[in-house]
């Protein structure tokens, strides 16, 4: 637990995250936490057709109800839509013409209360003409099939075709090719925290909005424009966010639109929080994926080529699927070498509720396909799990080389053999595989698995981010970020990282978490970019205040701001420590002495990747990373013979190569929670069933989400490699082990029970009758 | 009828209240809306993520899940009342030390469980922890680091730290 890292005052050892007490005395606010004086309550009017035109909407007898203050829907907006990126503005506020998935909004109503605001919503009339769907992707590719967009032929949302080096010659001089399919579940985010959200006019110009915002300076873009606002007047307020995984926290929900349009017609603010089932029932989901994966190798297991196709369900309107689907083809060629590589991808709009970015974002998908694929290889060529992984893993780089991928993914660290080698070292691995364990119906297996992650992503636009570090004249520190903590632990460490740079402690940063109308602005929290990118900002925001400060005691003590240095509070002379003076002297003489400073730090994001430029989706070249982390695992399952349960054991190690852990517990946390609750979770528990775009377990007791009594207590394992492309080395911490996870939970089932479980997850009922298929075939031969 | 006002008299964190509420009023909605208690969550209303854990008379109970007027005459205790003035109680300050809280939504309810058990039982098992525990749901760190924290603030209180 006390493990530090590295030669640092501040950083690389235990520390209490900097919001932790307000969150465990519950005094800290999230979005429905919220309360304003003269609030109105509001409620959404939602489809339940999937599929249906709107023929009209009647609001009379809902305006007339005792209590209702104002009415909206989607003719309010004026034509408006938007999207992901420009060219994907295919969603309207609230549907006007058409409803593309069930309980999508098409009104909403504030009122003096909730009861009140439900009722109104029940008293909207709304005509209908219900229309044929398509709900998986393989009836969306039908010719003829029902058109989700009538402008989007064949309902193809995103269609890649790439491909690098020679896959067929490739393929023809492998020793082995093997081709399986494999599938992941449609999931949840995870998050409890619904969406929520409150918002006013303080001025008719003037726009206040606090929502439940992974990325709020998404919310600030998208009702500027929205509203016809100057982002000057646009103020977002951040609340603390209860998670967020991708998607629905980072861009708009109907409660988003609906909260600042009835605060307009009513001059009042109005408050929205969804229900759980809103949440499960039109929240954006993790797309489900069909994934078609061949690969050859040599005698020796070395890899010589992939071919990856993923069909994915992409829901009704575009979202973030053009990202999705680049990022499950862009890292096929980490972390093992891969010299020729071929990847088809399509996407398919749908009558059900959009599918979005999810915590280990594409990789996750192929990750799994390759890494179970892999050890069914190992098998086929009498190889062991952990040395066909080793073979074939990259090397990390000599300092200042970069290993290039062959469709220009560039690694400057890569810490995959030493996580490989530590994870097999620490479960026992060779002694372990050669015990085969049977206690009466119960089975045991242990699996292993590699992965990779991209951290720091930069897509196009305005991908820069910014810090500020004011110094109080009494040498207290204000830290102002655009950034978002959702609970990664960003805001410590980027606090921790202010704290280093100057000089002192932790304790002396207070952060001022986003208020737009005094933060810079962030692009958000997606893609493992805060600590990478907000990071650098905070560390050159605090090198710029140092730098007017050490000039300051340059001057008091007669020497070159090279030989001043500042630690532990204390400011002294490098070669001559006896000349020093306390940290708070510094700094006012640095504000009284005439004409007298404001310090005032200022540092900006220059990382990374526009070095090489930015990434091509369309034809998967390039880097979406700034860099990259790299995880190995070993679970161990037990599983029940006779009912086909699954259960995670305590014997699971995860070892991270984050770079660099500023926080070693909040690396540790991240990864056992990506591992368990984004993993885990998609290898054994969770999947929403459908019924023609109907969502048959849209409540947390028949959606199964991963509990304590089935944890697995998970080691973690600390990698450092140092990446020059990270404050302080620093990659990234969580999105890995969600990626590893799946397919290490997987090959164990299969080193348990001989059983290949190929489509996501496996829950007892799949597992049981694939035992008995299994047993009967035994017989047979017999 | 349904609107009609019921008495109610309770004590919560420590303070007597006599209130009038709606018969239909859940006890999570009079923490929250008339006693602006906000610390105590709501995530499902089903009674499945446990993040509206509050104890009544010791006991962890769903505050979802029980009517406000089913307090009528007895202790309750939210995550504001845990803590003695700025002295976090063990369980809060391990929670805090050990680096068990990520997003911080769950947190509440999760100390209202652990505080159940412990005032119960101080020195449990891993699996009675874990039991604890098991309706509420995290999203998001795993679970270990609040077992693990739950465990050292177990050993705080019997005096072993």
């Amino acid at each position: 637990m006390e493990e530090t890292f590295g030669n640092y005052s501040v950083i690389g050892k235990p520390m209490p995250r900097v919001d932790a007490r307000a969150k465990v005395t519950g005094e800290a606010k999230y979005a429905a936490d919220i309360e304003l004086p003269n609030m109105l309550w509001g409620q959404i009017k939602r489809s339940p057709y999937a599929h249906a035109r709107i023929l009209n909407i009647d609001t009379s007898k809902a305006e007339r109800l005792p209590g209702v203050m104002a009415i909206t829907t989607g003719k309010d907006f004026g034509g408006f839509r938007w999207g992901w990126s420009r060219e994907t503005r295919d969603e309207e506020p609230f549907a006007t013409t058409k409803v593309r998935y069930q309980y999508e909004g098409v009104a909403a109503v504030a009122a003096i209360s909730e009861d009140i605001a439900e009722e109104a919503c029940d008293l909207i009339e709304v005509e209908y003409e219900p229309l044929l769907g398509v709900f998986d992707p393989f009836e969306a590719m039908q010719e003829g099939a029902p058109l989700v967009h009538e402008n989007r032929p064949g309902n193809i949302c995103v269609e890649y075709h790439w491909a690098f080096g020679d896959v067929d010659k490739a393929f023809a001089e492998s020793y082995l090719v093997r081709e399986d399919i494999f599938q992941t579940p449609r999931m949840a985010k995870g998050y409890i925290e619904t969406p929520a959200v409150i918002a006013y006019w303080p001025g008719p110009d003037r726009l206040v909005f606090q929502g439940a915002k992974g990325s709020p300076y998404f919310p600030y873009r998208i009702l500027a424009r929205c509203f016809n606002l100057p982002l000057s007047n646009v103020r977002v307020i951040q609340p603390f966010i209860g998670s967020d995984f991708g998607g629905t926290k980072n861009d708009m929900t109907h409660c988003d639109f609906a909260a600042p349009m009835l605060a307009k017609k009513t001059g009042r603010p109005v408050k929205l929080v969804y229900t759980q089932f809103d949440t499960l029932t039109t929240d954006l989901r993790r797309h489900p994926m069909w994934i078609t994966i061949k690969t050859g190798v040599t005698k020796d297991g070395i890899l010589k080529a992939t071919y990856l196709k993923a069909v994915a369900d992409g829901g009704a309107y575009t979202r973030m699927s053009p990202l999705t689907m680049f990022l499950v083809g862009t890292c096929m060629t980490l972390p093992y070498e891969l010299p020729n590589f071929k990847y088809d991808a399509y996407n398919y709009f749908t009558n059900n509720p959009s599918s979005a970015a999810m915590r280990g974002h594409g990789l996750y998908h192929s990750r799994f396909a390759a890494d179970v694929q892999l050890d069914m290889i190992a098998e086929e060529l009498g190889l062991d799990p952990v040395d066909i992984r080793l073979r074939n893993a990259i090397e990390n780089p000599k300092p200042g080389e970069v290993y290039e991928t062959v469709n220009e993914v560039h690694v400057a660290t890569c810490g995959v053999k030493e996580c490989i080698e530590k994870v097999a070292e620490a479960t026992n691995w060779e002694k372990r595989k050669k015990t085969k364990k049977a206690e009466g119906h119960k089975s045991y297996g242990i699996g292993f698995s590699a992965a990779t992650y991209n951290g720091g992503t930069k897509l196009s636009a305005h991908n820069a981010c910014a810090a500020i570090v004011r110094v109080c004249e009494d040498g207290s520190i204000n830290y102002l970020t655009g950034a978002s903590d959702v609970g990664q632990g960003s805001d410590t460490v980027c606090c921790a990282i202010a704290a280093e740079v100057l000089g002192v402690g932790l304790e002396d940063i207070d952060i001022k978490r986003v208020d737009s109308a005094f933060t810079p602005v962030d692009p958000g929290s997606y893609g493992s970019r805060v600590t990478v990118h907000a990071g650098q900002a905070a560390k050159n925001a605090a090198e710029d205040a140092r730098r007017q400060l050490v000039e300051v005691a340059a001057q008091q003590f007669s020497v070159t701001p090279e030989e001043v240095e500042i630690k532990n509070r204390q400011v002294f002379v490098k070669s001559n420590p006896q000349r020093n003076m306390p940290w708070e002297r510094l700094v006012r003489i640095a504000c009284y002495e005439t004409p007298g400073k404001v310090i005032i730090g200022r540092g900006y994001s220059t990382q990374g990747i526009s070095l090489l430029g930015l990434a091509d989706l369309s034809k998967g070249v390039g880097d979406i990373g700034t860099n990259y982390s790299f995880t190995a695992q070993a679970a161990e399952v037990e599983v029940d013979v006779e009912t086909g349960v699954v259960k995670c054991t305590d014997n699971s190690v995860i070892a991270h190569d984050c770079g660099f852990p500023l926080n070693p517990p909040a690396v540790e946390t991240q990864v056992q929670g990506g591992s368990y609750h984004q993993g885990v979770s998609a290898a054994l528990y969770e999947e929403f069933k459908m019924d023609q775009g109907q969502t048959l377990n849209p409540n947390l007791i028949d959606y199964m989400r991963p509990r304590a009594y089935e944890a697995p207590m998970s080691k973690v394992l600390h990698v450092v490699t140092n990446d020059p492309y990270g404050p302080f080395g620093a990659k990234e911490a969580s999105e890995g082990s969600c990626c590893s996870a799946p397919p290490a939970v997987i090959n164990a089932i299969y080193d348990a029970t001989g059983v290949w479980i190929k489509d996501l997850p496996a829950q007892p009922e799949k597992v049981f009758w694939a035992l008995k298929a299994q047993k009967e075939k035994k017989q047979r031969k017999k | 009828m349904k609107d009609e006002l019921k008495e109610l008299k309770l004590t919560v964190n420590g303070r007597p209240y006599e209130l009038k509420v709606k018969a239909k009023t859940l006890l999570v909605e009079l923490l929250r809306n008339e006693l602006k208690l906000t610390g105590t969550k709501v995530g499902c209303l089903d009674s499945a993520c446990g993040a509206c854990t509050v104890n009544i008379d010791g006991k962890a109970v769903r505050s979802c899940s029980v009517l406000a007027l089913q307090a009528n005459g007895r202790k309750v205790t939210t995550i504001e009342g845990v803590a003695d003035g700025d002295k976090l109680h063990p369980i809060q300050e391990a929670m805090v030390e050990y680096g068990a809280i990520e997003c911080g939504f769950c947190t509440p309810g999760m100390v209202m469980s652990a505080k159940a058990l412990l005032d119960e039982n101080p020195n449990p098992t891993r699996e009675e922890v874990r039991e604890a525990i098991q309706g509420n749901l995290c999203a998001d760190e795993g679970y270990v680091k609040y077992i693990e924290a739950i465990e050292i603030a177990a050993e705080k209180m019997r005096g072993g730290r």
